[in-house]
């Protein structure tokens, strides 16, 4: 799995037309200075050695050093990588803490004001560029009341305090758009939980609907909530990218959009690698937590 | 024909969200004749004015007017938006066909294929490609089509795979149609309802990873205005004009939010078996 989607990232970056090896040379570059290029990087080695080469160094933690900087790509991962995980993890506990109570609010009274609210709301906030949610927070809540930092971040370890203080607004903004998926996917599996034969056992056992809702709806589409918390990782992830730039947080975003724009082949690379590696990761305890969840998966 | 205005009719939503998405289309194309001024031309008299009756969203930190860069950011994030959809479906329909009608071990591989790939994150890999091969706008987008076109592969492969096995398309078979033929008259025609749905969400997907692109200054270069690169210069002034992010903000919302609602709709009205 891992080799098959880093295959396509090396094959994707080596197909697109352009000479790599000419743009690294810059404009103006001889004959000579473009074929030197070529032999430092292996360029002129087939496709295949170039991407096995790169492959055996990257699975033991050599992802190359940065053609701008110098400094190896595995440290600047390393260094960057904490702060997107932070902002990530915290939208994910937002996006959960507010999603699965709207969503059960919205199912438990289908086709009702509170429903179509609730709908209505998660429609703006899927279709609500997140970056672009990221400068209102900043323009209102950091510039125009002062009650947040309005760029940076301050690491975990340091200060854990400050350190939320200044990851709350990026992680409101990335989880805009994950309330809106909990809520709306975890309302259409809960309706049609509950329009389903067990629950009329329920109903007639005497259980009230907010038992029946809590109790056993919870349990019941558990399993549907694991893969929407998967999927929503993912996105975050993604997601994050662009977020990272409004408040210029040193993340792994910024990692690659420095790279991207500075022609950094290496380093763009070696942060598309360790994300793959980790929404591979991510995917892999999902899949262990579902047996848990739901025997008959196993 | 009759068809799609009783369907109209019956869901506002939806053609509220289509008179709102032909309407940009046709300022995209009028976009030269309708827009008050150039979108490029630059007076330093008027930096950051509030809006009045001649500049009727006031101008940026340049003195461009901000309507006329609005009217034309629409064709570049029509085309940018429109050409990553092109290439999702053009890779994903062929793709998804031979994968479900096959099946055996193209299928198996095909399968794992798009695994892999529905498992990466679109802007990320548009980023590596514009790092890679050079910034600008056609690039990033071609990148973001790569990796949507698993969601249609994978669409189009589950419908081959049922209609497949029908009777219908054994009773071809026996008549003697060829492979072409029975994928062309039976199996197509059954997939593209859910093709339909998907690129209409698709387009909204599209939509914001180009905003995204531009932001971060790999999309669109300047002076051309897109409505990404209008927010990646009103959040250089935002200290000074916070006012200046609200108009391409919301026609990215908008559109988005024109795009998924649709999207929607289609789903319901083309799903036999969500018909009420």
């Amino acid at each position: 799995m891992l080799i098959l989607a880093t295959l396509v990232v090396f094959g994707l970056l080596k197909l697109m037309p352009g000479d790599i090896a000419i743009t690294l040379a810059g404009e103006n570059a001889t004959e000579e200075r473009i074929a030197e290029i070529r032999e430092m990087y292996g360029l002129n080695r087939p496709f295949l050695v170039q991407y096995g080469s790169w492959l055996a160094h990257a699975v033991q933690g050599d992802l190359s050093k940065s053609l701008a900087s110098g400094e190896a790509v595995a440290v600047s991962i390393a260094r960057s990588f904490p702060n997107t995980l932070l902002i990530v993890l915290l939208a994910m506990t937002l996006a959960l803490s507010i999603g699965v109570p709207l969503g059960l609010l919205a199912a438990s009274r289908p086709d009702s004001v509170l429903d179509r609210t609730v709908t209505s709301i998660a429609s703006l906030g899927i279709a609500v560029p997140n970056f672009w949610l990221g400068m209102i927070l900043v323009s209102w809540l950091a510039l125009e009341f002062g009650w947040f930092p309005a760029t940076g971040s301050v690491p975990f370890k340091e200060d854990p305090l400050k350190s939320l203080h200044h990851a709350l607004l990026p992680a409101l903004a990335l989880a805009a758009g994950g309330v809106a998926e909990v809520s709306r996917q975890l309302r259409s599996s809960m309706v049609e939980f509950l329009s389903s034969p067990p629950v009329r056992t329920l109903h007639a056992k005497g259980l009230s609907p907010r038992q029946i809702l809590w109790k056993h709806g919870l349990k019941n589409v558990g399993v549907n909530l694991l893969t929407v918390a998967t999927l929503l990782f993912n996105r975050l992830l993604a997601a994050t990218v662009v977020v990272e730039a409004v408040f210029a947080i040193p993340g792994m975003g910024n990692l690659i959009v420095n790279g991207a724009v500075h022609r950094d082949l290496p380093v763009v690379q070696g942060v598309v690698f360790v994300m793959v590696l980790v929404v591979i990761t991510v995917n892999l305890i999902a899949d262990v937590l579902y047996t848990v969840l739901d025997p008959r998966i196993a | 024909m009759g068809g799609l205005f009783a369907w109209l009719k019956s869901d506002k939503r939806a053609a509220l969200s289509l008179g709102f998405l032909l309407l940009l289309v046709l300022i995209a194309l009028a976009a030269p004749w309708i827009s008050p001024y150039s979108p490029i031309v630059q007076d330093a008299n008027l930096s950051l004015a509030e809006p009045d009756a001649a500049h009727l969203l006031g101008t940026d930190d340049l003195g461009r007017d901000v309507l006329s860069r609005l009217i034309h950011g629409a064709p570049a994030t029509l085309y940018a938006s429109f050409l990553a959809v092109s290439i999702a479906t053009l890779i994903g329909v062929p793709v998804g066909l031979l994968a479900g009608f096959r099946g055996g071990w193209i299928d198996d591989g095909i399968s794992r294929f798009i695994d892999a790939l529905l498992s990466f994150p679109a802007i990320v890999l548009a980023i590596a490609v514009t790092g890679a091969l050079g910034i600008g706008l056609t690039n990033g987008m071609i990148a973001v089509g790569i990796v949507f076109s698993p969601q249609i592969a994978r669409l189009v492969r589950a419908r081959a795979l049922v209609v497949r096995q029908e009777l219908y398309v054994d009773a071809a078979r026996c008549l003697g149609a060829s492979n072409t033929r029975i994928l062309w008259r039976h199996v197509l025609p059954n997939a593209i309802q859910p093709v339909i749905v998907q690129v209409t969400l698709l387009l909204a997907g599209a939509l914001l990873a180009e905003a995204s692109l531009s932001f971060l200054g790999l999309g669109i270069q300047p002076p051309n205005p897109s409505w990404g690169s209008m927010l990646a210069r009103a959040y250089q002034n935002m200290e000074i004009a916070p006012a200046q992010m609200y108009p391409p903000g919301l026609a990215i919302l908008l559109t988005a939010l024109a795009f998924n609602t649709l999207g929607e709709s289609l789903r319901v009205a083309l799903d036999p078996t969500m018909k009420r």
